[in-house]
């Protein structure tokens, strides 16, 4: 069956999956639902703590069994040893079928490879997947499928029940014995909590687990203990210096400051740039300099920044730093400056629900004007790949880009023409993860195309002296340069899905084809 | 002439001729002209790679209207010629010879860049040519320099080199550089050729570039040689003639055509004395503009 964004999607997968084609942003919109509720083990009596000797002994109190769902958050990124701790226990235990529910996995969990391979586990519902684990679902080793969502999309599968979490695993820099977790404090610091909340509010059995215990109460908290079943206390929860890194230095490459500063200029000649506006902005460098450039144009025009969101970085919090921000809303800290920030009174962490769960009565990305994004590709029709490599693999997370583009009123994509010899702008992505119809203009070192369903910012833009295309020219420039790839080849099976944040499919991932070389005769 | 020798060069951008991440699209920053180095860039065993490589690029590569000058090896090295007719093949626009001290060299590189014109079937003359001077003696001889071929369109201080020859270094002050950088301009513009002001290597200092700019702007030179995509907007944004500059311009053309007609010679605009000597200077003024996007009348 075709979806909205031309997708063939097989008759097959909709079967199996009981999903529906992806049929537009919008389409559930005032839809109703009843939330899914976790079952709950009172703990009444006042003699106790919920503290257990280890990993092993608590899979066992949680009642571990083969076909279990078992979840985790990623705000320790690649210097996370959560996952991996957790997972070679059941591995030891021999148990098998597990599906894993992660907010994402990364370049830290790579001894996953091994348990996909001997089917411990035989499922994967991430935001993404890097290097080894991307490869192996690409080869076809993970038994079932993986499901790859944005971060609002896990969100609202949690908690509709459609992933029902048997057991969560939170890493937490602090915890008392009682539970009550925290970003903040500890030899692990990442800041906030956001992805692990839904887990927390959802999951049957909740494990906490710390490298560093702190006498109750551990207040504030940011996962409350009204709904941790156990504690753990283990050596290390991660490498601090992989969970949050130094501010990056910005960038001097002149092709990203060119591209940010299109891209400021771009958002200063809006109409959504006055007083009170709201914005995203990645980690990337071009995003991190359109941030910088913006900030010295709203001090020139003394223009404030009403609300600031998402994964946070040092020119962000230095917006706030500086009053020009009245808030920031944090789902994720991505360098020490932002971990440190969490602690001004004006820096408020959010859930990832509150953040982009389009299920939800209304989240914030829906209030925000502007988000600054990147893709691997971007089509003709707007559409962007974040998540397959341009060999087919795997390779990237969907995040919050789906959920950004669909909430923010200006949703800006920065790539550059050509990603090394392949072009970035392109006629069909290899797979869409954002729909079109969300994503309006895509600026790049070539020049800015405008989503033409979007002749308000045309409009807007008529006399702005910046170097604006078509889409299809910015395409035909890459093309004129490298020539037309040939599309990637893949196999027939499906090995993965790209899950539409509302739950429908945008598109499938199949198995690659191994490289065969063919001489042109 | 090759209507090309007189265009506009603020920036020439150095670029490693051997690196093709360098040289596949360095227009998108806009210089006037990239500088495609097989020199100093380029290891001693990698000069045939460099050739190769240079040679494709400038065949397949629409630098979209950039000009794309080589810079061949020195003349006491075994390599020049062969750059000069790989270059030549390729279709580049000019030949940028490096430590040119005499009359000579510049006639040496003229016959080889006539030979390669023939052999590759350009237009005789399609080929222009630039000197770099980079030592007392470039420096003393900069007018015959100037003045041996046609073809060359303007000389080049390299700052490095001739501080060395000359026992000192660059301090970043100009010092070292005052007497050669007048003497450049004064003999460039005797023999009407360009004359531009060496690269400035200190990237994290743009403040100090950018007074290095103004001053070689103040002095005279036609643009200078740039290492990195970042100094470009610098340059451009100093070249730039200022609104009253252009206006003053746009009157004083207006007037000497309007008032040659009338017979009138001499006469004031906004109160300033003009006569006929204005007008080159003027016109030059309104193109600068018009190349830096800032001019959109109808002279």
């Amino acid at each position: 069956m075709i979806n909205a964004v031309g997708r063939e999607i097989p008759e097959e997968i909709l079967k199996i999956t009981g999903k529906e084609v992806f049929q537009g942003s919008h389409h559930f919109d005032g839809y109703e639902y009843k939330k899914q509720g976790p079952v709950t083990k009172c703990v009444i009596n006042s003699n106790g703590s919920k503290l257990v000797d280890n990993i092993h002994d608590v899979l066992v109190k949680c009642g571990i069994k083969d076909g279990m769902t078992i979840s985790f958050h990623h705000h320790f990124r690649d210097g996370d040893y959560v996952v991996n701790m957790v997972m070679k226990e059941i591995h030891e235990m021999g148990i098998k079928d597990i599906t894993i529910s992660a907010s994402s996995l990364g370049k830290a969990h790579e001894p996953l490879v091994e348990y996909i391979e001997d089917g411990t586990i035989t499922n994967i519902e991430s935001s993404g997947v890097r290097g080894g684990i991307g490869e192996a679902i690409s080869h076809g080793k993970l038994k079932g499928l993986a499901i790859m969502r944005s971060h609002g999309g896990r969100v609202r599968a949690i908690e509709s029940g459609e992933t029902k979490i048997d057991i969560a695993f939170i890493g937490t820099p602090t915890a008392d014995e009682y539970g009550n977790c925290c970003g903040i404090g500890g030899k692990s610091d990442c800041g906030v909590l956001s992805y692990a909340s839904a887990d927390a509010d959802h999951a049957d059995k909740v494990v906490a687990i710390t490298d560093c215990l702190v006498p109750f109460p551990n207040f504030p908290a940011q996962i409350s203990m009204t709904k941790v079943d156990y504690v753990v206390v283990v050596d290390e929860i991660g490498n601090p210096d992989k969970i949050a890194t130094g501010a990056a230095k910005p960038t001097t490459d002149m092709r990203k400051l060119m591209m940010a500063d299109y891209c400021t200029q771009f958002v200063v000649n809006t109409p959504y740039f006055k007083d009170g506006f709201s914005y995203q902005t990645g980690v990337g460098g071009a995003s991190i300099a359109s941030t910088i450039s913006l900030a010295k144009i709203m001090k020139e025009r003394n223009i404030r920044m009403r609300f600031g969101v998402g994964g946070l970085t040092k020119p962000m919090c230095d917006l706030l730093q500086n009053d020009q921000v009245d808030v920031l809303l944090d789902t994720q800290d991505f360098d020490l400056a932002a971990v440190e920030s969490v602690k001004d009174p004006r820096h408020f962490p959010i859930s990832a629900g509150e953040y982009a769960n389009p299920f939800n009565k209304g989240a914030v990305v829906n209030k925000l004007d502007f988000v600054i994004l990147a893709a691997l590709e971007v089509d003709v029709h707007f559409n962007c790949n974040v998540v397959v490599g341009s060999d087919g693999m795997l390779t990237g997370a969907q995040g919050g880009h789906p959920d950004t583009a669909a909430g923010a009123k200006c949703a800006i994509v920065i790539a550059p023409l050509l990603q090394g010899r392949i072009p970035a702008i392109c006629t069909d992505v290899t797979t869409v993860t954002t729909p079109g119809e969300t994503v309006d203009v895509v600026v790049t070192d070539y020049g800015i195309a405008i989503n033409p369903r979007r002749q308000d910012l045309i409009e807007a833009m008529k006399d702005v002296d910046l170097p604006f295309k078509t889409i299809e020219e910015l395409r035909d420039i890459a093309y004129s340069i490298t020539g037309e790839p040939q599309k990637v080849e893949f196999g027939d099976r499906v090995v993965g899905i790209i899950e539409s944040r509302d739950g429908t499919i945008m598109d499938v991932v199949r198995e690659v084809k191994p490289f065969e070389f063919r001489s042109k005769e | 002439m090759n209507p090309n020798k007189k265009r506009l060069r603020r920036t020439m951008m150095f670029l490693n001729a051997q690196k093709p991440g360098l040289i596949k699209d360095p227009y998108i920053y806009k210089p006037d002209s990239i500088m495609l180095d097989l020199e100093d860039a380029v290891a001693e065993n990698q000069k045939d790679a460099a050739r190769f490589s240079l040679f494709h690029a400038l065949r397949s590569i629409d630098y979209r209207g950039c000009e794309r000058v080589v810079r061949i090896n020195g003349l006491d090295s075994p390599y020049w010629k062969e750059d000069i007719r790989c270059s030549v093949a390729g279709g580049c626009d000019s030949i940028r010879i490096p430590k040119a001290e005499t009359k000579e060299d510049v006639k040496l590189v003229e016959s080889e860049v006539i030979k390669a014109e023939r052999e590759f079937g350009r237009p005789e003359g399609s080929v222009l040519i630039m000197a770099a001077i980079e030592s007392a003696r470039g420096v003393l001889n900069a007018l015959e320099i100037c003045e041996a071929s046609d073809r060359l369109f303007g000389i080049a201080l390299s700052g490095g080199d001739y501080t060395k020859d000359l026992q000192t270094h660059i301090t970043g002050t100009g010092i070292e550089l005052m007497g050669a950088r007048q003497h450049l301009v004064i003999a460039a513009r005797a023999a009407g050729v360009q004359c531009f002001d060496t690269v400035y290597t200190d990237l994290n200092n743009m403040e100090g570039f950018r007074q290095d700019v103004e001053t070689i702007h103040l002095m005279g030179f036609d643009g200078k040689s740039i290492i990195n995509p970042r100094q470009i907007n610098t340059v451009h944004e100093i070249y730039t003639p200022t609104q009253k500059d252009i206006v003053f311009a746009e009157k004083v053309v207006k007037e000497i055509e309007e008032k040659k007609a009338q017979g009138i010679g001499v006469f004031t605009v906004d109160g300033k004395m003009i006569d006929i000597a204005f007008y080159d200077g003027a016109k030059r003024t309104i193109n600068l503009a018009k190349a830096s996007g800032v001019y959109k009348g109808d002279l």
